[in-house]
């Protein structure tokens, strides 16, 4: 009999933390077959961020790096550019890559780095236990603005595809959702697609996914891909930002 | 080697890196030390390696995290405010056992502070500097020389130890040009083994982690400990300090960096006056001199620490003398003092001092001229024995303000 559906290898056989329903489970498996699919996975040096995926360093089978919350693309650039022939991704939080490390966002992709980031989307802060992010919706409750976040108070929520397109440098911006099944592979699609970029040289690639936070937004996991469908979809269209076409050329 | 280059000190730190074989550098502007990165971006890549100007100290300090966790020589450098900043990227570099090496050519603080030569950031070097418990090895150059040469024993040490090293200079050793002759040979990276730690390439081998943290239950006490028992080796085995005209001293001038090129001139004029003073350096100020001092304690009762900073290193000083001697300070944070000013201090001192013999023989000498600088610093003939108090002789307020560089 043939096994059809295996653990890709890019992934180390253990058991995840995250709760049920969480996105980030899925988002690894995504990015461990396409290590597998690009044949990259031992040449490949991922960054796990503070954040839920801090474990990722344990869960990814590939060499890995744990840094300081928001500094995975300035990590990644020290890494990419003494080892430029190692594939080297930056998996990160909306606290983590839109907060606390926004500069690091911005210049990697102005300077147009050769890494591949893929950036999760929950709209909170999933590991502190459910503070506002800089992507929580208004009117959305969290634990640092228990009555919904107000735009008086705590601003807009951050798009960070759509601010990343002003940027010459980002060479692949696209955002998808991992809260369908048709989602999940539109996802994996479009992490195949940010590490082929990388693979043929094309500079800044970030996928933003869209994900679920049942245990911080106080859901079950259906309510989750509800909220992601019906909440967060209307603020955060999919689509995408940037593509290699319109700027193309090697780095 | 061999050949003497006249160059300034921040130069021959960034010449010094790259001859021992330093191949990445990430840095940020700041005033005393932007001629470490301008160097650096032709020179690294000239010899094949990497130069980033990143977005901030705190970027900086990470991409060294990155490129040092490759197994490859890296440098940083900055000046005290952005050494605060790259402070939890260093944190984490002890926290991951990475080597790194980096330099703070430190200016007046506190806050923006100024852009002068100060030693205000001891403490900050030498009792860890971020958070958590560990230790940064601290070379302290006093010479242009000793800038272009102590990178290697930083990156010598900080591979030895797998933990951080840094020089610890200031906007004086920064900025002054000097004669500087490299003492070893230049450091092929492509000689130097990749450690069996470092990321990338995994054809073949399981993978590896780089990671600071440890949730396991009880598993980061153990970490600790062991970094504790390596530190406490350190300590054991790596201190380096300098000694001179100790034998006969009566009165031993204790300094390190630029502090000791002024006390070794104030020595001098008292030595020109038969006067008995003798230097101890520190030249690594993490690990400390203890036992070294502790033990020059047990035959000299009078040191005298001089130090551009308010009174940090005389607290390790004492430390390490536990009271069997007087130590007093002469302080000058965030000024620089002349010779003229450390040597009346050293007079005064000095007929202090009993027994009487040495006394007497000051009584010889003739009283000192009016020295240069200091307006309240007059040398009285018959003083009383110094009380364990600080001896704080203020000067005249210069404005050096200079405008422009922040
Ligand atoms: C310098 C620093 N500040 C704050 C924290 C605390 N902290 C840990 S995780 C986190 C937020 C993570 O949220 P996000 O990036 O959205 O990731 P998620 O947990 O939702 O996946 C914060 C603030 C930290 N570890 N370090
Ligand atoms: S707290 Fe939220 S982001 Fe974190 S593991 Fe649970 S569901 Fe996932």
């Amino acid at each position: 009999m043939e096994l059809v559906n295996k653990k890709p290898s890019g992934l180390v056989d253990v058991k995840m933390h995250y709760c049920p329903g969480c996105g980030h489970g899925i988002v690894h498996r995504l990015i461990a077959e396409v290590m597998d699919e690009l044949g990259i996975r031992e040449r490949t040096v991922g960054i796990a961020p503070v954040g839920c995926a801090v474990f990722a360093d344990d869960y990814f089978n590939c060499d890995m790096i744990q840094g300081p919350h928001g500094r995975g693309p300035a990590i990644a650039t020290g890494i990419k550019r003494s080892q430029p022939d190692c594939i080297v991704f930056s998996y990160q939080g909306d606290g983590d890559l839109a907060s606390i490390g926004m500069a690091e966002t911005i210049h990697s992709a102005a300077r147009s780095e050769n890494i591949t980031i893929i950036f999760i989307n929950n709209a909170i802060y999933g590991m502190t236990g459910g503070q506002m992010a800089p992507t929580t919706l208004l009117g959305q409750p969290a634990s640092t603005c228990p009555t919904g976040r107000d735009a008086k108070v705590n601003g807009y929520p951050i798009k960070v595809c759509e601010l990343l397109a002003q940027l010459e440098g980002a060479r692949y911006l696209e955002r998808t959702s991992v809260s369908s099944a048709q989602g999940v592979i539109k996802t994996k699609r479009a992490v195949k697609k940010a590490f082929q970029n990388q693979v043929e040289g094309k500079g800044f690639s970030l996928v933003e996914i869209l994900s679920m936070c049942p245990t911080n937004w106080g859901m079950n996991s259906l309510q989750g891909v509800k909220f992601v469908d019906e909440k967060m979809m209307p603020i955060y269209p999919l689509g995408v930002f940037r593509s290699t076409e319109q700027e193309g050329g090697q780095r | 080697m061999g050949e003497k280059i006249l160059m300034k000190g921040n130069e021959a730190l960034a010449e010094g890196a790259v001859l021992a074989g330093c191949r990445f550098f990430s840095g940020y502007p700041i005033t005393p030390q932007n001629e470490v990165p301008e160097y650096m971006s032709w020179r690294l890549p000239e010899a094949g390696g990497t130069f980033i100007q990143a977005e901030s100290e705190v970027s900086a300090i990470n991409m060294l995290y990155g490129a040092a966790a490759t197994g490859i020589r890296t440098m940083t450098s900055s000046s005290s405010p952005g050494i605060s900043l790259k402070q939890e990227g260093i944190s984490y570099c002890a926290g991951a056992d990475l080597p790194i090496f980096f330099a703070n050519v430190v200016r007046g603080g506190p806050g923006l502070g100024n852009i002068a030569a100060s030693q205000g950031d001891y403490n900050q070097s030498v009792k860890g500097g971020g958070h958590g418990d560990y230790h940064t090895i601290v070379l302290a150059p006093n010479s242009v020389d000793e800038m272009g040469n102590f990178p290697k024993k930083c990156y010598e040490l900080a591979e030895k130890y797998r933990m951080p090293a840094m020089i610890l200079a200031d906007g004086i050793l920064g900025q002054m040009m000097e004669p500087v002759e490299f003492k070893f040979q230049p450091v092929d990276p492509a000689n130097l083994k990749k450690p069996d730690w470092s990321l990338g390439n995994a054809a073949g081998r399981k993978k590896r982690i780089v990671r600071s943290y440890d949730l396991r239950e009880g598993e980061l006490e153990k970490m600790n400990w062991a970094r504790a028992k390596k530190f406490q080796e350190i300590e054991d085995r790596e201190v380096q300090f300098e000694e001179k005209n100790i034998n006969d001293a009566q009165l031993v001038l204790v300094a390190y960096g630029t502090s000791s090129r002024i006390a070794a001139a104030a020595m001098k004029m008292a030595r020109d006056k038969g006067i008995k003073v003798g230097l101890f350096r520190p030249i690594t100020l993490w690990p400390f001199p203890k036992k070294q001092l502790a033990k020059l304690a047990q035959r000299v009762k009078n040191f005298l620490v001089v130090e551009m900073s308010q009174g940090q290193f005389v607290d390790d000083v004492r430390l390490a003398i536990g009271g069997t001697a007087q130590v007093d300070l002469y302080a000058r944070p965030a000024g620089i003092p002349s010779g003229e000013e450390v040597f009346a201090v050293v007079e005064k001192l000095y007929q202090s001092i009993k027994p009487a013999k040495a006394v007497k023989k000051v009584e010889k000498v003739k009283p000192a001229k009016k020295a240069k600088s200091p307006k309240k610093a007059k040398p009285t003939r018959k003083l009383k024995p110094v009380k364990k108090k600080t001896v704080k002789i203020k000067t005249a307020k210069k404005a050096t303000r200079k405008g422009g560089r922040r």
